[in-house]
């Protein structure tokens, strides 16, 4: 017990926490984006590789770190692009479709890493992004080593939940996307376009993925490894539910979610003698498994989610 | 500034276009300034079709829609673009509202109007305007209430609040007393005259004649696609309407007296608690004879789909007893409801009635698939399914490329005959038909309605659900009437009109009404 | 002269044929772009890739081993696509079957070999079904999504082999490798053909295919999986048994992925270890894809991915370029598969004869 209260009570462990939430968040508020005006983008596990490796990759090449960013969020939003394309435009499956994003995103990105790096055998590393050390305010107790002294990233993540919230429930723009998500009709019938909204939320949604991904390799490594995406875009997609697709309550699903992993981590290092590591790395699959299932009756769905919209449907 | 009396509106030559099929045919049509044009033909007729165009839905082959600006210069209408008739001042009220129902009413007016990239909204501008205008037509409505716990009739008024909010000069409104009580009908109707006094142009669309003779004052008439003829209401003659609404003579089906037996299908007391009100019922209670036809009148939204689907095996009660023949029942589904004799007609074909990737044979076989006349060992026998399919076909007229063709490409009227043949073969002894006749043209719905005749007089249990309460009045032996979740036996029709029941659709009740004990 | 589309009356067989093969061509056309970016010839690779999966008796039976276990997880997910229940868990249900099979059959009983097969097949079979019968059961219980779970599910089941392989059935006479003890020779799979690696699980792959065909043409279950994946509402109204037959559905189609893991063990390895697996689960989404749902179908579209994937081992032993162009290629035709069923659904021409406006 007393193990479990030093764990809780440590500034380490709530630095850790808010560092493995980050991509989290950035993955969340993405799918939370598509999920709201009415797509479900599997392309997720996809994008967070392709954001990865491109903003590691941009940086290799001598790019700096917010190039870097920029890079990853466009290869974001070019996935995003096909498959609001094939979903939207053409109105086929979402979930065949968002599969076949993942494949060919993982695909291509590991196609030009080993194209670009052929004999490596270690990982090549770049400087990545540095704790920030706010003069002043990372001095503050508790507060001031667990926010300011993250890297920039985190603090985007951060601030992007306020820009998401903002832009959703107080502009003309997120007004629109949560009438598509439920009733395309609604949107139509107002003169607006239901493929432009929906394109544009898909696109802008992927490009938010794929910085989770860009902060696995520019912030909380600095290398980038085939398979460390490693299912956080799955967890995502289970934590948007969890979130009822609102960007503060995605905040706080992330920030728990990365509380039980560091959480376990540190576990580990003091139980791992007799429970195997598995065990450990186990749990955060099976925490948001069961996340799901918790909220799952109860959850407000976009009503016009995984529905295709075609103009001049007769009505 | 525009002239009462002006042109507002003129379509010209509009021809549309579905496949194979001509829904609207050189249609001209002139709309003046404060005139209520009622446009009236059968389901199918292409009313629908033609105001989809006029608001920018569907593009249409042929013609176009020109709009009067503010200083009464008719534009041509870019085509099919709603944001382009929004503009031009042309509103529209849909037959299946085209609202957010995660929003509340307000947002739901606002939605669109503002430039779509501003970073910020203007709630408070919008809220008083919107209120101006409740004042000034009478559509009192709560605007911050999410869509969803609205009733239908007050859903309503957010769409015309959506229209008038935007300036129309010209609005449309599709089949908007479908959903509505009669009195509430006559509610809207004030409202349109009071809007059309101020300068407001109304296009009306209908399939009922008495609600168009009292509201317009103009009516045209379309019929199979064309104009069928056009009149001014004053001088119009109801005869001569109906003439031109339905060209052909179509036998109307003849009602016997009904013999009423035993009781084959009680409601004893039967709650149900259900999410929202509107869907449960409460200490309902009635009973359907063999050889009766039970109508259940009521506002969309009180109880029926509770109804239907507990007496479609998709529920149990509550609290109360359900009697089927006598016995109680306790556990129920689909499958059980079918194999004691009941046949199930679903409110939405499309959604509930029909696999659309299946074959008609298949679609017609469902129910019975487990049945030895179709299966053997778990194979199924396809010559028998195909031969049932082929006798259906036939005998119910389903116009279709054949046994094997896929139901998806069956048109409204053709599915429900389908659905007949699923379930009539088998003599049921309860038929529920839940909106029989929704979207069908009057030759489909005398069909239907003769079907329905037929089986009560071959000692058949009928309940028919129903919004429309000409097609109530045609085929009810006896009427029950639902509201908030309650059903009142209104008893035989013979005795009732349509302002009693209408006063009973609305909770009120005329003159105290005997109970018939189930 | 305006682009109309309108859907298809009928879509012949023909068509979904034409539409399957011409979506395999393109990707493999497409991947030419990463090939000249990575300035290497495109001809020069296909080439390589043909002969690599074809152009020996030894590649042929290479490449059929490959398509083995795609067959049967390419039928899982057809099998379970085809009444909208979305198994993307064939990758951990394939290990599961893996590990059941090893757990009965590495001397717990001694069986002659005919049983000892079929009970390592049913092991594996059984241990696959429920795997895929849990989520689709929380799904009816709760509502909770199938994707999302199975799709969690197989880094768990993966961690899970990791663990038992490291330690309860750790092979000790392995040298340090972690991996599985043995299978016992009576439940080794019999080769087709002497000193290839070809194997009875082929035999298997093709018979499922072939049982399945039946099974939703004939039965009153696969009636009943159309039409539940058809329209799920309609079904529940009809009566028919709606949440009994996905629950039948999922443990068909675990099973099946199941079977795919004992074939690995059995047919090619002997044993289990945590890279038995490159992706078959994932691959066979694709390979059922391809096949436009279809279980015969579903054998050539195996084919065509195990040679690409083959051939292009083969390619990048010979060129030096990545083999993750298989991977590559098998994307893109999952891709251009779902756009062509768009033209398989839709009929799109321009028509000429719309006059606009006056």
């Amino acid at each position: 017990m007393d193990a479990v209260f030093d764990i809780l009570l440590s500034v380490n462990f709530w630095v850790a926490a808010l560092r493995i939430a980050t991509p989290l968040i950035f993955g969340v508020l993405g799918a939370l984006v598509c999920e709201r005006a009415g797509v479900l983008n599997l392309g997720i596990e996809g994008i967070f590789v392709a954001g990865a490796m491109s903003g590691w990759m941009a940086v290799y090449l001598g790019a700096d770190l917010w190039t870097g960013v920029l890079v990853a969020a466009l290869a974001g939003a070019v996935f995003g692009a096909i498959h609001a394309t094939l979903t939207v435009i053409l109105g086929l499956s979402q979930h065949v479709s968002g599969i076949g994003v993942t494949l060919l995103a993982t695909s291509l990105a590991y196609f030009t890493y080993r194209t670009a790096l052929p004999n490596v055998s270690t990982p090549p590393r770049i400087i990545p992004f540095q704790p920030l050390n706010v003069p002043g305010l990372s001095d503050l107790p508790f507060i001031g080593p667990v926010i300011f002294q993250q890297t920039s990233l985190t603090l985007l993540a951060i601030a992007l939940v306020g820009v998401v919230a903002w832009v959703l429930y107080r502009t003309p723009l997120g007004l629109a996307i949560r009438a598509v998500g439920d009733n395309p009709a609604s949107v139509e019938a107002q003169g607006l376009s239901v493929i432009g909204l929906r394109f544009g939320a898909v696109v802008a949604g992927s490009a938010l993925m794929a910085l989770g991904g860009a902060f696995l390799t520019m912030s909380a490594f600095d290398a980038f490894f085939f398979g460390m995406v490693n299912g956080r875009g799955w967890i995502c997609i289970a934590l948007v539910v969890f979130a009822s697709w609102q960007p503060g309550k995605a905040l706080l699903g992330a920030l728990l979610f990365g509380a039980f992993d560091a959480f376990q981590i540190r576990l580990q290092a003091s139980v791992g003698q007799i429970v195997p590591g598995q065990v450990f790395l186990m749990l955060p699959y099976v925490l948001s498994i069961l996340a799901l299932v918790l909220v799952a009756r109860k959850a407000d769905y976009p009503r016009a989610l995984l529905q295709p919209w075609f103009k001049g449907q007769r009505h | 500034m525009t002239q009462a009396g002006s042109i507002v509106l003129a379509l010209d030559g509009i021809t549309k276009r579905f496949g194979k099929l001509v829904a609207n045919d050189h249609i001209d049509l002139v709309l003046h300034r404060g005139e209520v044009l009622a446009l009236l033909g059968e389901n199918g007729a292409g009313k629908t079709t033609l105001m989809n165009i006029l608001f920018g839905h569907y593009v249409p082959e042929e013609g176009a829609v020109r709009v009067a600006d503010a200083s009464g210069v008719l534009h041509t209408l870019p085509n099919g673009s709603p944001g382009a008739a929004l503009a031009a001042g042309v509103g529209m009220v849909h037959q299946h509202f085209t609202l957010a129902e995660n929003l509340s009413g307000l947002d739901n007016i606002v939605l669109g109007t503002e430039p779509v990239f501003r970073p910020w909204r203007s709630r408070i501008a919008a809220r008083r305007k919107v209120e101006a205008i409740i004042k000034e037509s009478g559509l009192g409505v709560d605007l911050d209430v999410r869509v969803d716990r609205l009733t239908v009739g007050e859903k309503q008024r957010i769409e015309i609040l959506k229209a008038l909010y935007r300036d129309a000069r010209v609005l449309i409104l599709d089949e908007p007393t479908a959903v509505l009580t009669p009195q509430e009908a006559e509610g809207l109707f004030v409202v349109l005259r009071r809007l059309a006094a101020n300068g407001l142009a109304v296009i009306f669309i209908s399939h009922k004649l008495g609600e168009v003779l009292a509201v317009s004052s103009r009516i045209m008439v379309l019929r199979g696609g064309r104009k069928a003829g056009e009149l001014v209401t004053a001088e119009a003659d109801r005869r001569a309407i109906a003439d031109l609404m339905v060209g052909r003579a179509v036998a109307m089906p003849e009602r016997s007296r009904a013999v009423a037996g035993a009781p084959v299908l009680e409601f004893d007391r039967v709650s149900v608690k259900r999410g929202s009100l509107r869907q449960s019922l409460h200490e309902v209670s009635f009973a359907l004879r063999a050889g009766e036809i039970a109508g259940l009148a009521g506002v969309s939204g009180n109880g029926q789909a509770a109804i239907a689907a507990l007496i479609s095996g998709l529920d149990l009660p509550d609290s109360g007893e359900i009697r089927l023949d006598g016995a109680s029942l306790t556990a129920t589904s689909p499958a059980r409801m079918v194999k004691a004799g009941v046949a199930r007609m679903p409110e939405d074909r499309q959604h509930d009635g029909v696999v659309g990737t299946m074959s008609v044979a298949e679609n017609i076989a469902i129910e019975e698939l487990r049945d030895p006349a179709f299966q053997r060992f778990g194979f199924i026998d396809r010559n028998a399914m195909r031969k049932r399919a082929e006798a259906a076909i036939a005998g119910y007229d389903i116009r279709c490329p054949g046994p094997d063709a896929e139901a998806r490409l069956l048109s409204g009227g053709n599915v429900q005959k389908l659905i007949l043949a699923r379930v009539l073969e088998r003599t049921p002894r309860l038929i529920l038909a839940n909106q029989p006749t929704r979207g069908l043209d009057v030759g489909a719905q005398a069909e239907v309605h003769r079907r329905i005749i037929a089986a009560r007089d071959r000692g058949a249990a009928v309940l028919v659900i129903s919004e429309d309460l000409d097609e109530l009045f045609t085929l009810a032996d006896r009427f029950l009437v639902a509201y908030a979740g309650e059903v009142t036996d209104a008893g035989p029709s013979e005795a009732l009109d349509r302002s009693t029941i209408g006063l009973l659709m609305a909770g009120q009740a005329a003159e105290p009404t005997a109970q018939v004990p189930a | 002269m305006r682009l109309v589309v309108e859907p298809r009356a009928n879509a012949p067989l023909s068509l979904k044929l034409l539409v399957s093969i011409v979506a395999g061509l393109a990707a493999l056309l497409l991947v030419a772009i990463p090939v000249l970016l990575a300035g290497r010839s495109p001809l020069d690779a296909y080439g390589l890739m043909v002969k690599g999966a074809f152009g020996s008796m030894f590649s042929l039976s290479e490449t059929l081993t490959r398509a083995t276990p795609l067959i049967l997880t390419g039928l899982a997910a057809a099998v379970a696509f085809r009444a909208r229940l979305w198994n993307i868990g064939a990758e951990g249900q394939l290990y599961i079957g893996a590990l059941a099979a090893v757990l009965v059959g590495s001397g717990l009983f001694q069986l002659p070999p005919l049983l000892m097969i079929q009970v390592v097949m049913i092991a594996g079979f059984i241990a696959g079904g429920l795997m895929m019968v849990v989520p689709a059961f929380l799904k009816q219980r709760f509502g909770a999504d199938e994707v999302v779970i199975t799709l969690l599910l197989n880094f768990v089941v993966i961690l899970f082999i990791q663990m038992l392989i490291e330690g309860p059935i750790k092979d000790p006479l392995a040298l340090g490798w972690p991996q599985s003890v043995p299978l016992v020779d009576a439940a080794d799979y019999p080769k087709l053909i002497a000193r290839m690696r070809i194997h009875f699980g082929l035999v298997v792959g093709i018979a499922a295919a072939l049982i399945l065909w039946v099974v939703v043409r004939r039965t009153v279950l696969g009636f009943e999986i159309r039409a539940v994946g058809g329209n799920r509402a309609a079904a529940k109204f009809a009566g028919l048994p709606v949440n009994a037959t996905l629950l039948k559905v999922a443990l068909i189609s675990g099973g099946l992925a199941g079977l795919a893991g004992v074939g690995e063990v059995a047919g090619v390895k002997g044993y289990l270890s945590a890279d038995l697996s490159p992706g078959f689960g994932y691959s066979g989404i694709v390979v059922a894809m391809l096949a436009g749902l279809s279980p015969i179908g579903t054998v050539f579209a195996a084919i065509f991915v195990a040679a690409v994937f083959v051939g292009a081992d083969s390619m990048s032993r010979a060129t030096g370029i990545s083999n993750y162009l298989a991977d590559l290629v098998v994307a893109l035709s999952l891709l251009c598969v779902l756009v062509g069923g768009f033209f398989v659904r839709f009929r799109v021409r321009l028509d000429r004869a719309a006059a606009q406006g006056a």
